[in-house]
């Protein structure tokens, strides 16, 4: 039987001299299909005795065998070879740039305040907003700012024109989120008039106020927050703590130094200004403001209806600016303001 | 306040010094704002005295000097300067001295002559300016005296940046006063005398205005020379104070205000007519000042006046025509005390200041007047000679000085700090505060001296401030804890930025007040609020959109080659409003706006590039409100292309507006692309709604899809309403997928096609239903809006 032996490997050579998947069907024909060599060897069978029928017949079942043995094997490569050419043809450049938007950003400024807002909520501080064209009651004299005092000149504070043009007396920019706490206070005082204990006031105002100053370290508009803590039982060593331990977790550092350094605003008493120091980096050893606050003055809260004998309680101002400059090492206050992408866009 | 230290140490002087002293101030709270030193180090500089000048035998400006400097030692010097010749006293550095500018004098020869030294200029020691020649000391300077101690210039120069409560810090006794408290030091004042009277020259005194002037004292002195030169020691004092000597009347009373603290007032007494009377300006009086500023009064203005005219105005200036000058001979000198509320905020008014006004608006001790007049009077009759008349006073009623309570339990309370009262009573004691036991309590009555002790807290300030801020603990608050509101029906102001900038739009912050063009142009408001005293005039109106500004961005960053702009601002918006809440007259609505300029994507090389139009826009609008579904329609606005901007509607409310700004501004704000912009009420984007559960249909949906031709004008929205309220119930969801003008439709038609979905929540649907649905549909479209099928 040369002759089988020879008909498989003329089609194991057939199989492997394609690629084409339709080609291999049409060569598997030649030996497997009606009319192949191998159906013929079968077919020529008949001719033969009982007893070469029967190993002649297993002799082709194995030459058959082993050509659908190589048939199978070659469909498999030509396959994977087909397979390999597309996965070959779809590659990408990876490294080329995604598709789509690119991220925009919030404001430095915003960052700050955001995150002091979580900080003092943390602590059980609300977030209370107010008026920016402000009556000059709230953002002066509930305050207990005198009526001569030099902030509410036209030098320091921006007032507005009536609708005749005149100077409108008692409407102006606020000049400090001050007046935030006075509405807030008086509008707690009205909610809790029931009470016999009002609950304790804990309140942060941030926002922007405006003062007459343009040069390179002021803005006639910039930030402040507003803080203010009114119970029972609120002291300045309390006031002491809550900064210590705000300005700690803001700049996310033990490594700083602050100090207490008596001041005076009118509406605070006994006053002080905050100062911080950071014991590494550009800043260091440096005495930095950071912001005033003090025991709110009993007229403030006589000016809002609380009673100072029984609630007493501290309130601060810090500048959200300066703090956002200290924080991300911005020298210049007017980039704040400008709108230029190439800044703003680091704090994406 | 600038003083020497020095000075300050002939009244009290701590052990402590330096660095240590300037930190001990400040945390007294009188801020030290500057330190600086009177001259810089040099060394080997001693007082010499010019025995013989001869000219340099070799060099025509130069003249070879022999020269005492001390201890029987004659050197000779060669010297250039102009001003050199015998008998007189100047410094000289010695051979081995080291000048400021790094300069070392050393023994050489000049053209030959050797020169064992240097004579100094002022400049050369770096303490004037002055070089044009040698510096020349005083006939008594002793010879060989280190110049340093001489002319004490290891002395400290000294600003505080004083706090408006602390006047009483506004003089040298004051600050003494302060130090020796904190210090526990003894202090030394001026002695003061009473002068002795040696004429019976006198004015009287009227006060017209009492609550404004409660006490004036004056006096004539007579016979002075007022050419009489300042003594060094005077001038050298108020010089380092940073004030100017002019003569020695003049100097003398600043010496004395800077000493004690109280303003005092010259007068030509010649030039006086009748009585000296203080009271108030007649509305529309006029004086000439000394600083030849002529002024049209308010009748708010208290005047020290004659029989006949004005001669200052009180505690702030004197008049040109009543003062003092070299020619003077006989002099009115004044020491009254003004109350702060007839001097405050007066000079700024007519835009000027004065250390009179600044001392009298803050407080001056009414309890050295006299004293200070005295002072005065001492020093006047001691360099310009003269004789002093009897003191001439008028007095009313002074400021009430009512004992304060304190009580020690709520000092703790406040401080958080507990002190016994004997502790107490220790701190103020230091402060030389006057004061009673009351039981628990004190009473505590505050000196003249002090404007700024008035209630409890005050006196709790000092207690703080003696005891030391730096040593009030910081504790951890305790407070009953409750929850804080977290509603779900509102977003915070945070998420809605983060929207934004997750959408690539950058946050900025602009002015709130804007061009006054852009408030009549972008928003058509004519009447816009505006500020009284704008830094600038673009800057002279309130803003009622933010637009303005977000237009000014897109230019800043064209100019800086950033051509594709993405911003968006969170604000407060201005209107005017009757009644308006919470502050009448206005409205101040937060508003939202976003703009975007240049192309749709970030450059890139995946997607074709196109400028950004409004339905790019209209998406990030439609994404920020969502899940609310808001309505658009056509709007017209003045800073809007009429064709291209909508209205934004929300729940039947108008909430703002989005569009391509108009063309017509497009070159006067200097933009090449039209920007696309939307401006929202914040209030309506920050509402969110609770979530409310609908169950979810087991039943697969039929879907089918319908495409129509209509007319090109009509509006998508009007066939959404109409389907929606005229479809079959099982129709859940009608969408448009595409639109289509141009090859095969005719034109002034547009072809459109819907996605309908269909879902029954019971049962499956039957063919036949969903068929018939659709009938309805394309009825409903073809009776209503002539539509055609497409097929």
């Amino acid at each position: 039987m040369q002759n089988l032996d020879q008909v498989v490997q003329d089609a194991a050579a057939a199989f492997a001299a394609t690629d084409d998947p339709d080609a291999l069907e049409q060569i598997k024909a030649r030996f497997l299909g009606k009319g192949g060599q191998i159906t013929e060897l079968l077919k020529g069978m008949a001719k033969l005795s009982h007893e070469e029928r029967k190993s002649a017949g297993a002799q082709i079942n194995r030459a058959k065998e082993a050509i659908e043995t190589a048939l199978n094997a070659r469909r498999e490569a030509i396959r994977r070879l087909a397979l390999e050419a597309r996965l070959a043809e779809e590659s990408l450049d990876v490294t080329l740039p995604g598709r789509g938007e690119s991220r925009g950003g919030l404001h430095p400024v915003t960052r700050t305040l955001e995150r002091l807002e979580t900080l003092f909520r943390t602590i059980g501080f609300e977030v209370a907003d107010g008026p920016e064209i402000e009556a000059d009651f709230q953002n002066f004299t509930a305050l207990n700012t005198p009526e001569d005092h030099p902030a509410r000149s036209m030098h320091d504070t921006f007032y507005l024109q009536d609708e005749n043009g005149q100077v409108a007396q008692d409407i102006l920019l606020r000049t400090h989120t001050s007046p935030i706490q006075v509405r807030y206070m008086q509008a707690h005082v009205a909610k809790y008039a029931q009470l016999e204990t009002m609950p304790e006031i804990r309140v942060i105002a941030p926002g922007r106020v405006y003062r007459v100053d343009s040069d390179a370290t002021h803005s006639p508009m910039f930030h402040q927050i507003e803080g203010l803590w009114i119970g029972e039982n609120v002291s300045f060593a309390d006031l002491k703590g809550v900064i210590a331990d705000f300005l700690r977790r803001f700049f996310e550092s033990d490594d700083l130094q602050l100090r207490f350094r008596p001041s005076f605003f009118p509406f605070t008493e006994p006053s002080a200004e905050i100062d911080m120091a950071f014991m590494s980096g550009a800043h260091k050893g440096r005495w930095l403001e950071i912001g005033g606050c003090g025991m709110v003055h009993p007229n403030v809260l006589r000016h809002v209806g609380i009673d100072p004998e029984k609630y007493l309680g501290f309130a601060f101002g810090m500048g959200g600016d300066r703090l956002t400059m200290l924080r991300y090492g911005v020298n210049d206050l007017r980039l704040f303001f400008d709108g230029d992408l190439r800044f703003l866009r680091q704090f994406v | 306040m600038k003083f020497s230290e020095s000075w300050l140490r002939t009244f009290v002087n701590p052990t402590i010094s330096g660095d240590a002293f300037s930190h001990l101030l400040t945390m007294a709270g009188l801020e030290v704002e500057e330190e600086e030193s009177v001259a810089p180090a040099f060394d080997k500089v001693v007082v010499a005295h010019v025995l013989e000048v001869n000219k340099h035998p070799d060099a025509d400006r130069l003249n070879v000097c022999r020269v005492d400097i001390g201890g029987g030692q004659v050197q000779q010097i060669v010297c250039g300067a102009p001003n050199v010749a015998a008998g007189l006293k100047v410094p000289c550095a010695l051979p081995g001295a080291k000048l400021p500018g790094d300069f070392t004098i050393k023994i050489a020869k000049v053209r030959g002559i050797e020169s064992s030294g240097m004579l100094c200029s002022a400049k050369e020691l770096a303490i004037a300016e002055d070089a044009s020649g040698l510096l020349v000391l005083p006939a008594d300077a002793p010879v060989g005296q280190d110049i340093r101690a001489y002319l004490d210039l290891d002395d400290r120069l000294l600003t505080l940046k004083l706090t408006p409560n602390r006047a009483d810090c506004l003089s040298l006794s004051g600050v003494a006063r302060e130090v020796a408290a904190l210090t526990h030091t003894p202090v030394r004042y001026p002695q003061i005398k009473e002068a002795q009277v040696t004429t019976p020259d006198r004015r009287e005194i009227v006060l017209d205005a009492p609550n404004a002037c409660p006490l004036y004292c004056g006096r004539v002195i007579a016979g002075v020379n007022a050419k009489a030169p300042t003594p060094d020691w005077i001038k050298r004092r108020i010089e380092r104070s940073g004030i100017r000597s002019i003569s020695a009347l003049v100097d003398i009373t600043n010496y004395v205000m800077l000493e004690l603290g109280q303003p005092l007032h010259a007068f030509d007494n010649a030039k006086l007519d009748g009585a000296i009377h203080a009271r108030l300006a007649q509305p529309g009086e006029e004086i000439l000042l000394l600083n030849e500023q002529t002024l049209k009064l308010e009748d708010d203005v208290l005047l020290i006046a004659d029989d006949k005219r004005p001669l200052a105005m009180a505690g702030i200036m004197g008049g040109e025509d009543s003062g003092i000058s070299l020619e003077t001979t006989e002099m009115f000198l004044e020491s009254a005390f003004f109350a702060p509320k007839a001097i405050a905020g007066r000079a700024r008014r007519y835009g000027f200041a004065s250390d009179a006004s600044h001392r009298f608006e803050r407080g001056v001790d009414f309890g050295a007047t006299r004293g200070a007049l005295e002072r005065a009077t001492e020093l006047i009759l001691e360099v310009c000679g003269g004789n002093a008349g009897p003191r001439c006073e008028a007095a009313a009623t002074l400021p009430d000085r009512h004992p304060v309570r304190l009580r020690p339990a709520r000092v703790a309370k406040v401080l958080g700090v507990a002190f016994s009262i004997d502790e107490i009573v220790a701190l103020l004691s230091r402060l030389d505060l006057v004061f009673a036991r009351d039981g628990d309590d004190l009473l505590v009555t505050p000196p003249s001296y002090r404007f700024d002790v008035e209630i409890e807290e005050d006196l709790i300030e000092e207690i703080a401030r003696l005891y030391g801020y730096d040593h009030i603990p910081a504790v951890a608050p305790r407070a009953l804890l409750s929850m804080l509101p977290h509603s779900e029906d509102a977003r915070p102001l945070s998420r809605v930025r983060q929207i934004l900038a997750d959408r690539g739009f950058q946050e900025v912050v602009n002015y709130a007040f804007v061009e006054e063009a852009w408030e009549a142009e972008l928003m058509a408001n004519t009447s816009p609020i505006r500020l009284a005293n704008p830094i600038a005039s673009q800057m002279s109106v309130m803003r009622s959109t933010l637009i303005g500004g977000l237009l000014a961005n897109v230019v800043t960053n064209l100019k800086r080659k950033q051509t594709r702009v993405r911003v968006f601002e969170t604000g407060r918006c201005f209107l005017r409003d009757t009644p308006g809440t919470p502050v009448a007259g206005f409205r101040q609505p937060w508003k939202l706006a976003a703009l975007a300029y240049g192309s749709a994507q970030p450059e890139q090389w995946g997607c074709a590039s196109r400028n950004v139009d409004f339905f790019d826009l209209k998406g990030d609008v439609e994404m920020l409100l969502a899940p609310a579904r808001a309505r658009f329609e056509k709007i017209a606005h003045p800073a809007l292309h009429p064709g291209r901007s909508a209205r934004v509607i929300l729940g039947g409310q108008d909430i703002g507006w989005i569009g391509e700004l108009h063309p017509q501004w497009l070159h006067g704000y200097d933009l090449p692309l039209p920007p696309v912009l939307f401006e929202l009420d914040l209030d309506a984007v920050k509402t969110a709604k609770l979530p409310k559960y609908v169950e979810v249909s087991r039943q697969p949906p039929a879907i089918r899809d319908l495409a129509i031709v209509v007319d090109q004008k009509l509006e998508l929205q009007q066939l959404i309403d109409g389907m929606t309220a005229n479809r079959p119930a099982i129709v859940q969801d009608i969408r448009l997928f595409d639109v289509y003008t141009g090859k095969g439709i005719a034109s002034g038609e547009k072809s459109l096609a819907f996605r309908i979905v269909m879902q029954d929540t019971q049962k499956t649907l039957q063919e036949a239903e969903v068929d018939a649905a659709m009938q309805q549909l394309i009825q409903y479209l073809q009776q209503t809006f002539a539509a055609q099928l497409r097929v």
